[in-house]
């Protein structure tokens, strides 16, 4: 099978989509962008190429005579077991490494405690793993960084002080193994993993086992099938890193475009608010680009402004936009500048404001920010994307739905639940037609 | 086409020469008052020189020091001088940079001393922002100033009516002014003298400019445009050297021309040209070199600039006559580009979009100059909608290095261009059209 892969290399994540010669997605795939680029665009690609093989997976399990909950479950669970042996695999890296940097003369007479410490960490963090891969389990994050460095800091932080040791010294080691770790993209055949994964689900899942036959020969099948990369396309702001020619990158602007007209044929207006930049694009009924603006001076008003204020309010970025939807008002926020607004948020908390009406009143005046954007490229046209990580804040899209019926009228409105690969989507039918010339 | 050495190319004649004057013009000044001269403070935009000439007096002009800084790499200090001492973040950049110059010592921009000004002459007030920066050097410097009052084109034309109010004040303000600064009196010959040089000069710029309708272009009229209209917009216009300067040039790329080459850039002879710009707005001045690599670098040439026509649109057929020198004078001033209203500037840039065969329209938008920006949105939508063309619209400053953000324009360049080629495929799908 051919694939046409796109990835978008963003300041927040790494994004990649693989297409078939029918322009259908088979897979996407994401990770953090790191600051290394290129370990972000491989485990990218990985990733996407590894959700490509679950389509197959799905298109293969079509034909099998069972319940299609079952079959979803069945994929589901094949997953976790996969994500879990990859997840035990890292920590056995990172473990490793820890003990390689816990050398040295600064560790001097205390190596074999510090040593015995980190054993004893990992043996809780892999003791730890199967429960945050099992059914339902809640995760803050799915990237390894994250998920690692969360359970080493509160299982650390005890055993430092049980060994008494320096829990700093820990997370110095800590610190600059996963660095290390993190750079290192995914080794090894991922068919031959997903194999794995397959033997180890039907080992610990007796109530699967009247299933096995019939998957078999499909899961074999699925696993066998070569997925050939015939052309990568990247964009984004990374762009120039990518290690293909000149030909093969396009501006995340056209990206934006076509993915958007991808989605939704109907486009005309794109808005895009990514980690770094808020762009609005103009596009013709081929998703041609006709008119783009962005912030350039200032980036007031883009993803970070959100993170930001997530670090400041001490919670997950994700956990924002729910807050923010409980509110009852909306406290009104002046400031267009990031760390200006930083202050009012703790001004307007002094003057006992609720927290829930503050965030609400931050997301709306990151989308006036968007708005004025939007202006500057030509106004918002039927139909209207709204793209990019932002468009995954509901509290922002909500503001944005308001604001868009306020100064333009009844306009349909497309957010898509994949919004976040749109450029990668873009890239990769840059990618396809490249071919089809 | 052989790529010929950056350092060959700074032998171009033409470039020696222009060194040389600048050189020339900066040593007078430092010596004027050893030598008995007397100086006068003047804008580029509707500047007297040739009446200037009359009176022996040289010609210093601050926005060029700013520039000529700005190029240098000097006006970040400068203007975080003129901060500290009071003037506000959104103050034009170019009298920042003056007044924190002035402040750390006035050495001009290659290290000579500049000379206190003995008249500062306001030639044009355009741009109101240049009143202003005049209130606070005469502040220093307590000198005369003579201000001539340049009626705005709100209804897009010159009347005899404006003629005659400027040539009013140039004939009972500014020269009787001059005269007693100086200690010359006015003489009309000589000024025609100086005009018709002017004229000569004129003629061939144009020529140059105009060459930028070939395919390919032999110049950049923006990046390299900035280096052509110097001699002109400056303290040479009526000299023999002026006239000289623009013989020179106009032989040097009339050889361009003829052998099919594309513009001299600081990499040499740019190989190829593939897109054909009209550019709007003035360049940023402290990374020239690296902004106009943005370009140079994909191919992309600027064909027609409206920056390179602040001091004067010789290309729409105006010249200085000595047979109408005073005349001439205030239409010259009247005539400026930032003296145009809205309307007049988008037909200017329709002109030059249709004329020189351009692919699109890139506005580089000034922060701290309002009297470019305002409207430059309204002038991009009119101009995609008249020619069809891809606009684009960028941000930075003149010649503070804080509001020059490279990885963001060359972006949006890049994304621009790439947007050029997809619209030059038009009809196809987009993606085919990659």
């Amino acid at each position: 099978m051919h694939a046409f892969i796109g990835i978008d290399l963003g300041s927040t994540t790494t994004k990649a989509v693989v297409l078939d010669e029918n322009m259908d997605v088979l897979g996407r795939g994401i990770t953090n962008s790191r600051a290394n680029y290129d370990t972000a665009c491989k485990v990218a690609k990985y990733e996407a190429l590894l959700s490509a093989r679950f389509m197959l997976l799905q298109r293969g399990l079509a034909s099998v005579a069972a319940a299609e909950v079952r079959l979803e479950d069945f994929l589901g669970s094949l997953e976790r077991s996969f994500r879990l042996g990859q997840f035990v695999e890292q920590i056995e890296d990172l473990e490793a490494t820890c003990l390689e940097k816990a050398k040295g003369r600064r560790f001097e007479g205390r190596e074999e405690a510090i040593a015995e410490a980190i054993r004893e960490i990992f043996v809780a963090l892999r003791a730890d793993a199967p429960a945050l891969f099992a059914r339902d389990a809640r995760r803050k994050s799915d990237f390894f960084r994250d998920l690692a460095g969360s359970r080493f800091m509160a299982v650390g932080q005890k055993i430092a002080k049980a060994a008494n040791i320096s829990y700093d010294l820990l997370l110095n080691v800590y610190d600059k193994a996963i660095i290390e770790v993190e750079n290192r993209p995914p080794s090894g055949d991922v068919t031959e993993k997903l194999r794995r994964a397959f033997e180890r689900l039907i080992e610990i899942s007796p109530e699967l086992a009247d299933l096995v036959g019939q998957v078999s020969a499909p899961v074999a099948a699925a696993l066998a099938a070569e997925i050939e990369e015939v052309s990568v396309v990247g964009t984004g702001y990374g762009r120039v890193t990518l290690p293909f020619p000149k030909e093969n990158i396009r501006s995340e602007i056209l990206c934006h475009g076509l993915g958007a007209h991808m989605m939704y044929p109907g486009t005309r207006t794109v808005l895009d608010i990514g980690g770094q930049d808020t762009k609005a694009i103009q596009v013709d009924d081929q998703g041609i680009v006709e008119n783009f603006q962005m912030n350039d001076r200032c980036a007031a008003g883009c993803g970070r402004y959100l993170g930001y204020i997530a670090d400041e309010m001490n919670m997950g970025v994700h956990e924002l936009g729910p807050l923010a939807m409980q509110a009852t008002r909306s406290v009104r926020i002046n400031s267009t500048c990031t760390v200006f607004a930083g202050a009012e948020l703790r001004d307007r908390l002094a003057l006992g404001e609720k927290r829930e009406d503050i965030i609400s009143g931050l997301h709306r005046a990151i989308i006036l920010r968007a708005m004025s954007i939007i202006s500057r490229s030509g106004g918002v046209r039927d139909e209207f994307t709204f793209t990019g990580g932002v468009a995954k804040n509901e509290a922002a899209v909500k503001e944005l739905r308001q604001l868009i019926t306020e100064n333009y009228g009844d306009v349909v409105i497309n957010i898509n639940p994949d919004s976040i690969y749109t450029g990668a989507l873009g890239a990769a039918a840059f990618a396809r037609r490249a071919i089809s010339q | 086409m052989t790529n010929i050495p950056a350092a060959q190319t700074i032998k171009d004649s033409s470039m020696l020469k222009q060194k040389e004057m600048i050189t020339g013009n900066y040593s007078k000044l430092e010596t004027a008052a050893a030598d008995g001269r007397k100086v006068v403070a003047t804008f580029v935009p509707g500047n007297l020189n040739e009446l200037i000439m009359c009176f022996d007096m040289l010609n210093n002009l601050p926005e060029i020091n700013a520039i000529q800084n700005g190029m240098r790499k000097k006006t970040g200090g400068y203007i975080m001088e003129a901060e500290k001492r009071g003037h506000s973040e959104d103050v034009c950049t170019y009298v920042k940079a003056d007044l924190g110059m002035i402040a750390k010592g006035n050495i001009g921009p290659d290290g000579q001393k500049l000379p206190d000004p003995d008249l500062l002459l306001l030639s044009y007030t355009g741009c109101f922002t240049f009143m202003k920066w005049f209130e606070l050097l005469r502040e220093q410097y307590k000198c005369e100033t003579a201000m001539l009052h340049v009626p705005y084109q709100g209804d897009g034309q010159v009347t005899q009516n404006m003629v005659s109010y400027v040539v009013k004040q140039i004939r009972e303000e500014v020269i009787p002014k001059l005269e007693r600064v100086s200690g010359v009196k006015f003489d009309i010959d000589r000024l025609r003298e100086n005009l018709a040089r002017s004229a000569r000069a004129e003629e061939d710029l144009v020529w140059v400019l105009e060459s930028a309708k070939a395919k390919p272009s032999p110049i950049d009229a923006y990046f390299g445009g900035v280096y052509y209209i110097g001699p002109i917009f400056t303290a040479f216009r009526g000299t023999e050297d002026a006239v000289e300067y623009y013989r020179l040039l106009r032989a040097e790329i009339g050889e361009r021309l003829a052998r099919g080459q594309g513009p001299v850039t600081p990499a040499g002879d740019m190989p190829s040209e593939r897109y054909r710009l009209v550019v709007e707005g003035p360049p940023n001045w402290t990374s020239f070199r690296d902004f106009w690599k943005m370009f140079y670098e994909e191919g992309a040439v600027v064909v027609a600039s409206t920056y390179s026509k602040v001091g004067g649109l010789y290309d729409l057929g105006f010249r200085h006559d000595p047979d109408r020198p005073l005349e001439s004078l205030a239409e010259y001033c009247l005539g400026c580009y930032t003296n145009r209203n809205l309307p007049a500037r988008i037909d200017l840039i329709e002109k030059y979009m249709d004329e020189y065969q351009a692919d699109g329209l890139l506005i580089n938008s000034i922060k701290s100059c309002n009297s470019f920006s305002a409207g430059q949105l309204l002038v991009l939508r009119e101009i995609e909608r008249r020619t069809g063309k891809p606009g684009a619209f960028i941000e930075s400053d003149l010649v503070d290095p804080r509001y020059f953000s490279p990885a963001n324009i060359k972006n949006r360049l890049e994304s621009y261009f790439q947007m050029v080629d997809q619209r030059r495929a038009g009809g196809k799908s987009a993606a085919r059209a990659a």
